[in-house]
């Protein structure tokens, strides 16, 4: 195995394999061993040996989440247990799920195969945004290969057991991503939030023991019952296990995906995507998506996992780092990112709907250097109110208060000089983003 | 104009396929998109009474979803992404460039009925930055460059 699990077999042109391609590559062995072999406790044993965490931004380890689901016979009622996989991709600066989905559906759907089996799940969704269409089309057509060749449908694999999985594409709304949201959409409803309690595990999907999971974790699953926990977790330079596929993007020579250990840096990923573009001085970076806080060049050491990202004071997310050169102003970055986050709430409580347009209202006039001192208090005072964990419903909105609180405390002298000067300065002197 | 019996048939498919009509509402709309491009009032309820939901469950979904369209939207779509790597890479000089040469802004279709131009988050092309999506299936095109805007117009673009 190279050290690339998760890319390493996607073709150049991300054309996917066939299911005989596939298992040329030594594809379904792992469904095969887990489900004849194996069972579903040691399926799920090896995932948490693996130190597996969730990959969709919250890191929640995936073996804890899966024994929350009710053994067969213990949930109440009739019907399904359901997977679901999260192909929602739509956080800003994230693009690593979509080589995943498009190059390589069959390693997805042997993922979703062993965890379904692992959690009791006799039904898996895949929900993909509307606009990867290549990743509808390939994971539709893998699943209709991988029923013709029984490893879905009745009785698979002669375990007795059913399983289905077909893919829901959506259309368009960022909050679909969020787990509770998605059950939402999938039943044919607005995409608002459920109240947890209940948590999915007890009831989800038309009121059905529930997991949901990103698709890189759920890719994760084949190569680790393929190769074993401990193989896994050696790919890791750090505690939490495996490679990451993280990405690059923003001021970067060579925007791309780039697999990696589980640990590395900043700086080494910001090398491997061509270095800092713009005047080639790192200014700030994001480590994880638009909702993780602001780090800066001192941070470039940092081994870049959950743990280590959130000890730093920010949060690893999706991986997908955007990065600022000293002629990039951040609040140029925030008030993108506000724009984005008010625009995709879901309107559902006060503080996010009324709240986020206000700060991006207030972000679009520093930018156009009309704001006042003032305003920056009611900056502060929203990610007071409403930052991580704060009063909010979901996470849409706390998650939208990280990159501004980590900017305020950060880079308050940049925002004090927009209103004093009447204008970006960073613009005024390089010229506005235009790289 | 009805729906056509083709329609009718993919939407009754979705609707016994999994999880019943109320899970089958968007598929069926983002089928009626992919042939008329938009949802106008009459393939909606046409829609509604094939799944057998009402009228006002259907349009429930249909106005939260940001790309089902309850309006006409032009022969060619362009979704151009406003996300901060695109920012960072030049995508408002784009932007501005494809407003000046349509005359139109965000979520305006050209008089002509040719094009219409809607923002849209990131559309996890931040490799192509900076980047839009076109047409009904949503070809990814980028970089783009506000002095080479082929991608958009050019021959090859639907
Ligand atoms: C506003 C919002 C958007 C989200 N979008 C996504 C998404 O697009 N993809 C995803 O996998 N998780 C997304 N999440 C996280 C999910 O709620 C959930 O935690 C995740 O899918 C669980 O998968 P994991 O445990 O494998 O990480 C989002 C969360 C929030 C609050
Ligand atoms: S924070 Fe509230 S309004 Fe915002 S997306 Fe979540 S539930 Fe909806
Ligand atoms: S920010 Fe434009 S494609 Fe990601």
């Amino acid at each position: 195995m190279t050290e690339m699990p998760l890319t390493g077999r996607a073709r150049p042109d991300r054309a996917p394999h066939t299911l005989a391609e596939w298992k040329a590559l030594g594809g379904y062995e792992a469904v095969e061993r887990g489900l004849r072999e194996l069972g579903p406790e040691r399926v799920l044993d090896m995932v948490d040996d693996a130190a597996l965490n969730g990959r969709g931004g919250a890191g929640f380890p995936a073996a804890r989440k899966w024994r929350f689901m009710p053994k067969p016979g213990a949930a109440p009622g009739d019907g399904p247990s359901y997977f679901i996989v999260n192909g929602d991709e739509m956080e800003p600066g994230a693009f690593k799920d979509r080589i995943l989905l498009e190059a390589l559906p069959h390693q997805l759907i042997e993922g979703a195969i062993l965890a379904a089996y692992a959690t009791h799940c006799s039904e898996i969704v895949v929900l993909i945004r509307d606009a990867y269409r290549d990743a509808i089309r390939n994971v539709s057509r893998a699943i209709a290969e991988a029923e013709e060749a029984g490893y879905l449908g009745r009785n698979i694999l002669g375990t007795g057991r059913d399983l289905k999985m077909w893919v829901h594409p959506s259309a368009g709304r960022y909050i679909v991503g969020e787990e509770t949201a998605l059950i939402e959409a999938l039943e044919g409803k607005r995409a608002v939030p459920r109240k947890r309690p209940p948590f999915p595990a007890q009831s989800g999907l038309w009121g059905r023991p529930t997991t949901v999971n990103n698709v890189e974790t759920v890719s994760c699953v084949g190569p680790i019952v393929a190769n074993g926990p401990q193989w896994f977790q050696s790919l890791s330079r750090t505690a939490e296990g495996g490679t990451k596929v993280f990405a690059v993007s923003g001021r970067v020579h060579r925007p791309q995906v780039i697999e990696a250990p589980m640990g590395t840096t900043a700086g080494e990923l910001i090398e491997r995507a061509g270095g800092v573009s713009g005047n080639g001085r790192l200014r700030c970076f994001q480590p994880g998506g638009g909702a993780s806080g602001f780090l800066e060049p001192d941070a470039l050491d940092l081994p870049l996992d959950f743990g280590h990202v959130a000890r730093a004071g920010s949060m690893f997310g999706t991986g997908t780092m955007i990065v600022l050169d000293e002629t990039a102003c951040p609040l140029g970055v925030i008030a993108r990112h506000m724009a984005f986050y008010g625009r995709e709430s879901c309107g559902w409580c006060t503080p996010c709907r009324d709240g986020l347009p206000w700060v991006a209202k207030i972000m679009a006039d520093l930018e156009a250097g009309q704001a006042r001192m003032e305003d920056l208090d009611v900056l502060q005072m929203t990610v007071e109110v409403a930052g991580p964990r704060g009063r909010s419903f979901c996470d849409l909105m706390g998650g939208a208060m990280s990159p501004l609180g980590t900017g305020l405390a950060r880079f308050r002298d940049l925002f004090e000089a927009h209103v004093r000067e009447g204008c970006c300065p960073i613009a005024r002197d390089h010229g506005r983003a235009a790289a | 104009m009805s729906l056509s019996s083709e329609l009718i048939t993919a939407i009754e498919e979705a609707r016994d396929h999994h999880g019943g009509p109320r899970a089958a509402m968007v598929e069926s709309l983002r089928l009626i998109q992919m042939e008329h491009g938009w949802v106008c009032d009459a393939h909606l309820e046409e829609a509604a009474a094939t799944l057998g939901v009402t009228t006002a469950e259907m349009e429930d979904v249909a106005t939260f979803f940001s790309l089902i369209f309850r309006q006409p939207v032009g022969e060619k779509l362009i979704l151009l992404c406003d996300g901060a790597s695109c920012w960072l890479n030049g995508g408002e000089d784009v932007r501005d460039r494809v407003m000046e040469r349509l005359g139109i802004g965000f979520g305006q279709t050209t008089p002509d009925g040719k094009y219409t131009l809607i923002n849209i988050c990131c559309v996890g092309g931040c490799d192509h930055a900076p980047a839009a999506v076109i047409g009904r299936d949503r070809k990814l095109v980028g970089p783009l460059s506000p002095d080479d805007l082929d991608a958009l117009f050019g021959e090859d673009a639907r």
